[in-house]
């Protein structure tokens, strides 16, 4: 006798096959569509179940989805537009990233996907002159704090972040994909080097270097808070366009463990197309696993313990662990100063 | 989670769950009359603020599917305005399939009058006492507009009343408990009555909009349309999030729909003063 199938497994299945929708009662969509919601996998699903018979009340969430989805497209592809025009300038494409550069060049890890800012990259010497073009255009810095502003330029692989001022729409200036102070050392100027135009003053990464930028996303941005869906970017990407050329990109840029793990986890939990090497998970991998599938069907993340290993996990990786507990220290610190100072 | 209600409201279905019984009887009470739902549209969780909490000092955080991060808990006592505010900010932050405006809604025949306000313009008195006489009523918080039809959809949920306007709660409502000391006050929800429940599948067309404010001498003044497309705009939860559809739902309801502000002095002369601009139509 099996265990029930969890709300979050459900949504997992029903991502690598849709016509399972058809048959799942109308009492147990409730947990599933709250799941997607909060793993921002609703649009998504939606488009993945699209023109199946599914129950009424549910088919109008869906529709609303795809609605929402549509709409946030085209508020990405404006604001890229926007960002591309600002930077005309430069006298280079500016790369796009992530969502804005799944939808940007029509590809099937776009369709349905959340866009919350708009992330780009641009090489690191062009900084200065893009910070300038960029205030001229209207953006402005979210973090006024003297020190949140020194750690991001001292120690990040983008500028602070900004936000249109009328738009009120945050934007990400990357010169890099990984921290430097992180162990692997991609080659931003390779990256760089290897995108692809679009026309319109804007750029993709190439599709080997789009996986290899999602499975570092996937890994060292943040403690798989969001996990599922860096990781159905993955999927959708390989499952379009096939794996050619990742591995060597990915040594190249230093990733090597990183986008073999990806690899392997997207297998396990979506069952991706990958070469035969990373069809067996690791022990290791199957920790992740339960970190990815740790949420209930009211939307609460579960096993606490493993959450919160991978969030001190997430950070180590990001920085040696002295830099590590002086950032902690002096934000712990603030943390207690703020009420006192208002 | 341990406690949990699933109901619908016209046509969103909400699942409340709350780690306390409390909340889910109040809400189980003043909610008696509506359609229990197997399937919700959107979930709120009343959370206790961490696993002490539940027990000791007992505060609530308002979670679910959408929600504001820095949302202010509340007492345990306030249980029932902590779901109210959980299904209020669900539908501000997450729903697209409607127009959303922050309005009361009345009919007649069928016909919609819509009145339009900020906090304390008197929506939901005026709506109540409309009601008595004879209004249908489809909502004091959000107006649901069709993007399709253009037509009003009925979400009746509780009357929310404040402070001075608690003293127009006639004597046989079914009502929920006294909140005091709340961030707004003393509120009571007063539900609907069963006419308006019984209805509230049943769209109407908008007729009217009108934009009261409450506590100066009686004027009106028709608006220009400029003026009703600026001031829907800006009583719309999420206009700009739908994108096209809610430019197209919002310029026809300012085309379709004569727009009034009105001034008026107390709840008397509010009722007189919206049933005479009806009349005139």
């Amino acid at each position: 006798m099996g265990r029930a199938v969890t709300p979050v497994e459900r949504l997992v299945g029903l991502l690598r096959e849709p016509t399972g929708a058809v048959a799942l009662p109308l009492t147990e969509w409730t947990d599933v569509l709250t799941v997607a919601r909060a793993e921002l996998l609703l649009g998504t699903l939606a488009s993945r179940v699209d023109g199946l018979a599914v129950p009424a009340s549910v088919a109008r969430v869906l529709a609303d989805a795809r609605a929402e989805a549509e709409e946030t497209r085209r508020a990405a592809l404006w604001e890229a537009n926007r960002v591309a025009r600002a930077l005309m300038p430069l006298g280079i494409p500016v790369i796009l990233l992530k969502g804005t550069a799944f939808v940007a060049a029509g590809l099937a890890a776009g369709r349905g996907r959340s866009i919350g800012d708009c992330d780009i990259l641009i090489p690191r010497a062009t900084l200065p002159e893009a910070e300038a073009l960029l205030a001229q255009a209207g953006w402005e810095w979210v973090k006024a704090d003297p020190y949140d502003d020194h750690y991001y330029r001292e120690w990040m692989h983008e500028l602070p972040p900004l936000i249109h001022r009328e738009r009120d729409r945050m934007l990400d200036v990357h010169h890099a994909i990984l921290p430097p102070t992180a162990r692997p050392k991609p080659d931003a100027a390779a990256l760089i080097a290897g995108a692809e135009p679009l026309g319109g003053g804007l750029a993709v990464l190439s599709l080997p270097d789009m996986i290899v930028h999602a499975a570092a996303h996937l890994f060292a941005d943040g403690d798989l808070t969001g996990g599922l869906r860096n990781l159905w970017d993955i999927h959708a990407l390989i499952g379009e366009r096939g794996c050619d050329g990742v591995e060597r990109q990915a040594a190249r840029h230093d990733l090597s463990d990183t986008v073999a793990r990806a690899l392997r986890l997207a297998h396990a939990i979506y069952a991706t197309p990958v070469p035969p090497a990373y069809r067996r998970a690791t022990v290791i991998e199957q920790l992740y696993r339960r970190r990815m599938l740790a949420r209930d069907g009211w939307g609460r993340g579960r096993h606490p313990v493993t959450r919160g290993v991978f969030y001190l996990r997430s950070h180590a990786i990001r920085m040696p662990l002295p830099l590590l507990a002086r950032h902690l220290w002096i934000k712990w610190r603030k943390g207690k100063a703020a009420p006192a100072s208002e | 989670m341990r406690h949990h209600v699933t109901l619908r409201v016209g046509p969103v279905g909400f699942r409340i769950g709350s780690d306390w019984r409390d909340p889910i009887d109040a809400v189980t009470a003043l909610y008696r009359d509506y359609p229990r739902a197997d399937f919700a549209d959107y979930t709120v969780r009343l959370e206790a603020t961490s696993p002490i909490r539940r027990r000791f000092r007992p505060s609530i955080h308002i979670a679910g599917d959408y929600r504001l991060p820095e949302a202010a808990p509340l007492p345990l006592a306030q249980g029932l305005l902590a779901a109210e505010l959980g299904m209020n900010l669900q539908m501000a932050l997450g729903h697209r399939r409607h127009l959303l405006l922050h309005a009361a809604v009345v009919a007649r025949d069928d016909r919609a009058m819509l009145m339009s306000g900020i906090s304390g313009a008197g929506k939901s008195t005026l709506s109540l006492l409309l009601a008595r006489r004879g209004w249908r009523f489809l909502g004091d918080e959000f107006a649901l507009i069709d993007p399709m039809t253009g037509l009003a959809v009925p979400f009746p949920r509780p009357i929310s009343l404040k402070n001075e306007s608690l003293a127009v709660i006639p004597p046989d409502s079914h009502t929920g408990p006294l909140l005091t000391g709340t961030p707004k006050g003393d509120i009571r929800h007063v539900a609907p009555d069963a006419r308006a429940i019984a209805a509230m599948d049943r769209p109407a067309r908008p007729a009217l909009l009108v934009f009261p404010r409450f506590g100066f001498p009686s004027a009106s003044r028709v608006l220009p349309p400029a003026e009703a497309f600026v001031r829907l705009t800006q009583a719309s939860t999420n206009y700009v999030a739908m994108g096209e559809a809610g430019f197209r739902a919002l310029t026809r309801l300012r085309a379709e729909v004569p727009a009034v502000a009105l001034d008026y002095p107390d709840g008397a002369a509010g009722v007189a003063a919206v049933e005479a601009l009806w009349d005139a139509l």
